[in-house]
């Protein structure tokens, strides 16, 4: 019976909130969410874990320094089968290093140095999906060193430099500034 | 009396599947060396009404397909709200749920028509596309559920695949029309298409559909992961890229009769295919079989839904002479599919990261005398 009662005031919280929707207000901001009971509220442990974002200031990088000394023997065995010792790229593998001042000629060559915008993505991208066959793999500090040898690839930073969460996001990117809103409907 | 009239048929089963006779299927490269990576295309040719079977809904990985246990996958709300979350899939089913219609296409399909080098038929030209009926809860239902800070502006989608593929998606399409969903044409979603739990956002390249859905970041700025701040970004001549190139614009092709196929010969045939806009409803399709000079509005069957493939139909006599079909289709902002031409005025021949995005250039075929259809 008291079962019946909980249900019964779940639903009309329900239709208030539907009703609230309708209307256009700025809904459930201060009253009981419209289904307060259902799931559960997560540990700060348990999304320390699963919290991998990092933004192009640096916010969400873990502390760590790697460089481009400590990166290149990594490289060598774990990226370039793929990648190509210097970056170049094989067949459906992508250029890593080369090609800036490219991007306006006729053969614009797209890689992290003459393309990526920011430093942290390339840190966020090793770190989420590589090595390709073995994603997660690496240490906070294996991808700083891995980052820091393609950064140097493309002479973006120097041999002795040492990246961690606070060096990383001040490197700038040759293309940092070569993106533009979307102008669509551009075509009429 | 024929053979199927004459004897028993067979027996009842639990899982139902086509008829042995019907062998349409997917297209896809095989021989990648990573095999997880790559992309296989809806046979638009073959597609009847407006939904893609979801064993035929096209799919696009980067590190391959994860097997998911429904039973422990969670879904985790976390960044600026108030109250943080997680919800498992018994959860989700416990909110209040919509089902919606939507297509969904990769931001490179027919990007190759773009480039010059026009697919043979509609799958190899227009096939990074599928349509199905969605089930879940709205993203803007558990936004408010975690009651978001005044502060947050976008949402991270992140996947539970080997590449923890994630997009940031604007705040206010996330409160719009965005779809948390764990159905799929009357059923669980299909592991290729991101089972048990995927974003579904309507009309914006496929790549910010994030599959396998496990966190919701909410923050104040997009994060810039690789798929947006470098991949799906559009280069253009002069250097610059377009960037946050969400929408898919109208486009349309014709799927009868269509490259790869024959006209038996001089007689009166069914023109029909599929158009469909990022921005809304589908309002009309001209087809012109005289090289574009004259166009005749093609019938929409019902039901024309927003951000749908949407059918057309036409009746056409063909008289034996060598000619072309193309179609072209108007949505509800009045945008008109444009022409390949016009679309390379304004975007040049500049291939990006991923070759060439967001083309949705008019679809042209060419009938021979012999009634032999191909590209043009």
């Amino acid at each position: 019976m008291a079962m019946a009662r909980f249900v019964m005031r779940e639903l009309v919280g329900l239709a208030i909130a539907s009703a609230a929707v309708v209307a256009g207000a700025v809904v459930v901001a201060t009253a009981q969410p419209l289904a307060a009971g259902i799931g559960r509220a997560p540990t700060p442990d348990e999304v320390a874990a699963l919290d991998i974002s990092v933004a192009p200031d640096g916010t969400g990088l873990p502390r760590g320094h790697g460089s481009p000394r400590e990166g290149e023997l990594l490289y060598r065995s774990t990226c370039a089968p793929c990648h190509g010792a210097r970056g170049e790229g094989r067949a459906e593998f992508p250029a890593l290093a080369g090609g800036v001042g490219s991007l306006a000629s006729a053969q614009p060559v797209l890689t992290v140095g003459s393309y990526w915008p920011y430093a942290t993505t390339v840190w966020d991208y090793i770190h989420r999906a590589m090595p390709y066959d073995s994603p997660g793999a690496l240490t906070s500090d294996e991808v700083y060193a891995v980052t820091a040898y393609i950064l140097r690839l493309n002479g973006l930073v120097a041999e002795t430099d040492v990246l961690t969460e606070t060096t990383l996001p001040r490197v700038v990117m040759p293309n940092r500034d070569g993106f533009i809103a979307d102008p669509r409907p551009d075509v009429r | 009396m024929p053979a199927a009239t004459s004897r028993l048929g067979a027996g009842r089963r639990p899982y139902g599947a086509r008829s042995s006779f019907e062998t349409s299927r997917r297209a896809f490269r095989d021989d990648s060396a990573t095999p997880g990576t790559g992309s296989s295309r809806t046979p638009l040719q073959d597609s009847l009404g407006i939904l893609t079977p979801s064993a035929l809904h096209f799919e696009r990985h980067h590190s391959g397909v994860p097997v998911i246990d429904p039973a422990t996958h969670e879904l985790v709300i976390h960044g600026l709200v108030d109250r943080p979350r997680v919800l498992t899939l018994a959860d989700l089913r416990r909110l209040p749920s919509v089902s919606r219609v939507h297509f969904i296409e990769c931001a490179g399909n027919s990007g190759r028509e773009h480039e010059g080098r026009p697919g043979a038929d509609p799958q190899q030209s227009h096939g990074l596309a599928s349509c199905s009926e969605w089930t879940g809860v709205l993203l803007s239902v558990l936004l408010r559920e975690v009651g978001i800070s005044s502060t947050a502006r976008w949402v991270i989608a992140e996947g539970a695949d080997a590449a923890r593929h994630a997009r940031s998606i604007p705040l206010d399409k996330a409160m719009d029309d965005v779809v948390v969903a764990y159905g799929q044409n009357g059923e669980a979603l299909r592991p290729e298409q991101g089972y048990p739990l995927r974003i579904v956002a309507p009309g914006w390249e496929g790549n910010i559909n994030v599959k396998w859905l496990r966190r919701l970041h909410v923050v104040d700025r997009p994060y810039m992961l690789r798929d947006e701040a470098a991949s799906y970004t559009d280069l253009m001549p002069g250097g610059k890229a377009r960037r946050f190139t969400f929408v898919m614009e109208a486009k349309s092709v014709i799927t009868r009769p269509a490259g790869g196929q024959s006209l038996a010969g001089p007689g009166d045939y069914e023109i029909t295919g599929l158009a469909w806009s990022g921005r809304g409803a589908i309002t009309r399709v001209d087809i012109s079989s005289d090289g574009g000079t004259t166009w005749t509005p093609a019938t929409l069957s019902e039901p024309v839904l927003p951000k749908a493939f949407t059918r057309f139909t036409l009746p056409w006599r063909w008289g034996g002479r060598p000619t072309t079909l193309r179609s072209r289709c108007h949505d509800e902002t009045g945008y008109v599919q444009p022409t390949r031409d016009a679309l390379i005025a304004a975007r040049g021949m500049t291939a990006g990261p991923d070759g060439y995005n967001h083309y949705n250039g008019i679809k042209i075929w060419t009938v021979d005398g012999d009634g032999t259809v191909r590209h043009a």
